[in-house]
This record gives structure tokens, sequence and C-alpha cells, in this order.
């Protein structure tokens, strides 16, 4: 695991994350990520080759329920917290 | 017996017994909160008159013998990640500064079905990432026992309600020890359910295999009751188990028979506050003057835990806040070129320092080149570490640990050194990744008067024995009884 990020890598990540950070935050970052990304590492010490990953504590598969209709949002309470709508839809800055 | 230290079960026995009424509780609890919270900051927004009006309800119903469910009358307050409808919740971030919930979460339902008083909406830390709520883009919450010390995080404002009188019963949710540290720095008792015991609908995603909602109380009496109310299937929440819900106070004053108590043998944590080991120490003596046996348990990746879980909290969270976009709800900005630019500018500008630090770290963790070597890798080391505890509940019935390093910190004092910040999450993130439940009890007090908790922990599914245990440990001590000045 490498451990020191370099700027175009921090940049890159913040790309992602989409998120527009100025480029004291980028620093400060970068350089907080390296410190966790070192205390990290100590992963590295256990040998895992054999061990299958636990995403989910309690085991648990194949939750399912009915293909039945219900009610859902009505389309108003929907809207309610949009920041910019015509009463219809979400409207956003356009793609094309 | 004044009403903002009684316990939920006292007042409710006093409404039964038609001593009091709902609304003379409910009206000296927002009588404390006016008159103290200023200098706690344990709320974010108070619902005064639906409280009181809710109240008035209850106290017709009790006069008109109509049924009443279990909490009927209590004011509950909720951290401000659990969806409210109509009523403002912000997670603590300017991302959701106005979002108004169309919706209650599923607990919240639960509490409204047991005629519970929904009194208000508590500071936490942004998104519920942090140990103090100084992450909070409002407010910090001060500790009720020391104003200059934190409440702990990230349910700092629900742990210090309980604590300072203002409500006698809380809901906050627990991640990598988001109850039960806070538990622990404000002397309440704080409770961890397994995972998928109480339902995660409406509870505003961090980190989706390690969140869950749990109690805060003043005694295990109450922690009990609380915990029965929210449990149970929801079928909205697929993560949410079958299992029946049990009284869990039906048999908890009953001691439980030839306990064993495992304890870590070489309380190794750098950095453990003396005073804490000595509480540890002082609370095994008092399973054993109950008849317990106390049996060292070996947990050999517990050194891995805080590793293993900034690596799945944070990937996670990268994920599951990615929803915060500017487009349905939330903040958008002002200034953007287009719809990419509009999503990095929203989030970069209402987002606080914390959380873009975790989602930045769980990108990363989670992103092509990366993904095996942390996020992977991660995954591994948690199945070893919830083994570890399989193979130490062959040997024990619980297992007692502390909650913290140290007492509350004071406030800024960890706030710049993130990583420190994160090592104080020792004792709590094993719980989460094994998805066991673990409770936080008033165990002692330092030398400058700071609560110090004792940590349970029990098999998946064995509540009502850890709240059992809890009561042992409970009935022999004053600590619970304490309250600050």
């Amino acid at each position: 695991m490498s451990t020191q990020l370099t700027s175009d890598e921090v940049q890159k990540v913040a790309q992602l994350s989409r998120l527009k950070l100025s480029d004291q935050e980028l620093e400060a970052l970068g350089s907080q990520m390296g410190s966790v990304l070192k205390y990290i590492a100590m992963l590295d010490e256990l040998d895992t080759s054999s061990i299958e990953p636990m995403a989910h504590a309690i085991e648990i598969s194949n939750v399912f329920r009915e293909d039945a209709l219900h009610e859902s949002l009505p389309r108003e309470q929907a809207l309610s917290n949009a920041p910019q709508t015509d009463g219809k839809y979400f409207l956003v800055p356009a793609i094309l | 017996m004044s009403i903002t230290s009684a316990t939920a079960s006292e007042l409710l026995a006093k409404m039964n017994a038609g001593e009091i009424s709902s609304e003379e509780i409910t009206a000296a609890c927002l009588e404390q909160i006016s008159r103290q919270d200023g200098a706690i900051n344990a709320f974010l927004s108070v619902q005064q008159e639906a409280a009181l009006a809710s109240a008035r309800e209850v106290d017709r119903k009790r006069q008109a013998g109509e049924p009443l469910g279990k909490l009927a009358g209590i004011p509950v307050a909720l951290k401000d990640n659990i969806c409210s409808n109509g009523v403002t919740t912000t997670c603590a971030s300017r991302m959701l500064e106005e979002f108004t919930p169309p919706y209650d979460a599923h607990i919240v339902e639960q509490l409204k079905a047991a005629d519970a008083i929904l009194i208000g909406k508590t500071n936490l830390d942004e998104f519920a990432m942090g140990s103090s709520t100084e992450n909070s883009a409002f407010k910090t919450t001060a500790n009720p026992w020391n104003t200059a010390h934190a409440a702990g995080g990230s349910s700092g404002g629900s742990a210090a309600a309980v604590a300072a009188g203002f409500s006698p019963l809380s809901l906050g949710s627990d991640t990598g020890g988001s109850i039960r540290q806070p538990a622990s720095f404000c002397g309440v008792v704080g409770m961890k359910p397994t995972y998928g015991r109480v339902s995660r609908y409406g509870l505003v995603a961090f980190a989706s295999s390690l969140d869950q909602i749990g109690p805060f109380s003043r005694d295990v009496t109450d922690a009990a009751l609380l915990l029965e109310v929210i449990s149970g299937k929801d079928q909205r929440d697929t993560t949410s188990l079958e299992a029946p819900v049990p009284d869990y106070t039906a048999n908890l004053n009953q001691p439980l028979e030839n306990l064993k108590v495992g304890y870590i043998d070489n309380l190794h944590a750098e950095g453990l506050d003396e005073e804490v080991k000595a509480a540890t120490l002082a609370a095994l003596d008092v399973y054993k003057s109950l008849g317990a046996e106390l049996i060292p348990v070996e947990l050999p990746h517990a050194k891995y835990c805080v590793a293993t879980y900034y690596i799945i909290a944070p990937s996670e969270a990268s994920s599951n806040l990615a929803r915060y976009d500017g487009v349905h709800y939330g903040y958008r900005a002002e200034q953007f070129e287009d719809m990419v630019d509009m999503y990095a500018a929203s989030r970069g500008e209402a987002f606080g320092d914390e959380v873009k630090r975790r989602i930045m770290l769980g990108t990363y963790a989670l992103s092509s080149g990366y993904y095996d070597a942390y996020y992977l890798k991660a995954l591994k080391v948690r199945r070893l570490i919830r083994n570890d505890f399989e193979q130490a509940f062959q040997n024990v019935d619980i297992i007692a640990t502390p909650v913290t390093p140290t007492p509350a910190f004071k406030i800024g004092e960890l706030v710049d050194d993130p990583l420190a910040m994160y090592l104080a999450d020792i004792f709590t993130t094993s719980a989460n990744l094994s998805g066991i439940p673990g409770i936080s009890i008033p165990a002692g007090m330092s030398q400058d008067r700071l609560p110090i908790g004792l940590q349970l922990l029990a098999p998946p599914l064995e509540e009502e024995r850890l709240l059992r245990a809890a009561r042992m440990f409970e009935r022999e001590t004053e600590w619970h009884q304490q309250r600050p000045a």
C-alpha cells in the first residue's frame, strides 16, 4: 500500500468524489489522508489470503418481498425539498 | 423526586398513579431546556408546541381510559440524523440545513405508536462523522458535567440531553461507537443493539453495514424499555432481522447465574488513562463479588479494529453521501458552469472538513487499483475480528472493557488531529465491525468529576443477557444515580 499521495492523485480523488476543493484544502486533505493511510497500512501485517471478505456482519441473504403495488410518495411531497422545480420535475442544468 | 432527574419508568409510574401529567413532565423538560441549553447546546431544534399538544393528548387518553403505548407521555429526543416527517432534519450539515423529510423513520413511527412525546432534534457531528460534535456545522455540544469538555460524539446532543435533565430518554446512532462513547463521557446509559435489531429506515445513512440506532437513558431499565419499543423487523430495511422482540424488562432484575465475564488481560491501549483502567478493574471486582467468574479473553485482531473501521466506514460513506448533489434536495451552489460542476460546487461548499476527509478516503480506498488492497483487505480483516468474538464467546458470556481510553477530552483538544480522534475509537469499533450488541453504563468518576463508563459486549441477539448483566452491576453501585451539578 502506498501511503503518500501526489497532489495529482489527490486532485483525481477529489474529481471522483465530485468535490470542488481549494488549493489549501487539497493540500491539507492530501497530508491528512497520507497520515491515515500510513496508519491503515498495518493491515498488511496480516495474511488474509485464505479469508473470505465479510461485508455484512450478521449474514442473511435473499431478503425478498412480494412484488405488490404500494402507494409511493405523492409528487408534491417528493418535490418538496427540490432546489429548483417546475412542479413536475427536478430542474437541473442542461447536460448536453 | 425532581422531574428532570427522574427515570422514564419512575415518571410512568407517577403518571399511572395520577400523581403527575405528561403535560407537567413535558413542560418541566422544556423549561430545563430553555434555562440551560444555551450553555450545553444539546438541541438543534425543539418542537415545543407539538410536544405540549402531544402531551395533552396523552393525558386526555389516560383520563378517558383509552389504551396507551409503552412510553405514553414520556419525552424522547431524537438525534438529528433520524428523519421526522415535517420536522427539519439537518444531520448537522449545511447540506441539509433546510431539509424537511416527507416521512418518518421507522423508529419514529414506533415511538409515536408508543405515545412518546417527541421533544426535539439533537446535535451531532456532521453526518455522524466524529467523536465530539465539534464537526457539527452549527454548534458544539458541551458536557453537562463540565462545559469545557466535550459531550462526545457523534450522538453528543442526545447523550447530553439525558444527562442535563432535558429529556429522560433519547435516541442516537452508533457506527463506530457514537452512542457508547458519548454515553460514557456524559455518565448515562447508551446501547448499540445487534446489527439489524433496529430498522435503519429513515436513519440518514453513513455506513450501511455498521449503522445502528440505539437508546440513551438514565438507567438500564429505561434502556431496556426504549430498546423494546424500537426493535423489530421492518420490511423497508432488508437488513433488519426477523428475530422476534423479547420483553426486555421482564427478567431484567434476575441476575445471571454462573456468569462468565471475559476481560482483556493486558489493557494495552497506549494512552489508557489510569483512572479509566482503575474503574474497569473495580467493575470487574463487582462482578466477582456477585459470584461471576472472570476469564481473560484473547481478541488477537483487536489492534486492527480502528484501521479496518477507517477503511470500511469512509468507503461506505463515500457511496452513501454521493446522493447529495444539489438535485433532489439539499444545498445547491449558486455559481457553476455545468451539471458536474454543480455537483462539485454544491458538495464542496456545503460539506464540512471531516465529511470531505472521509469521502476522499473512501473514494480512494474503493478506486480502481486500490479496491483490493484497501476495501477488500479490510473486509477480510473484518471477518477475522468477528471470528475472534465467536471464539471468545465460546468461553465467556459477556466481555467487559473500557469504553474510551480517557474521560471526556477538552473541547478543541483533538479537533486538529483527525488521526488522534480516530484512535480513541479503539474499544468501540469492534462491536460495529462484528455486528454484536454493546452497552456503556456509568461505572466511575474521574478526580475532576468526569464520568467513566464500562462497556459490556455480548453475542449477536443477546440483548437480554447484556441488559441483565448490566443491571447486576447497576444494582450494586450508585454511579447511575449521580447527576451533574
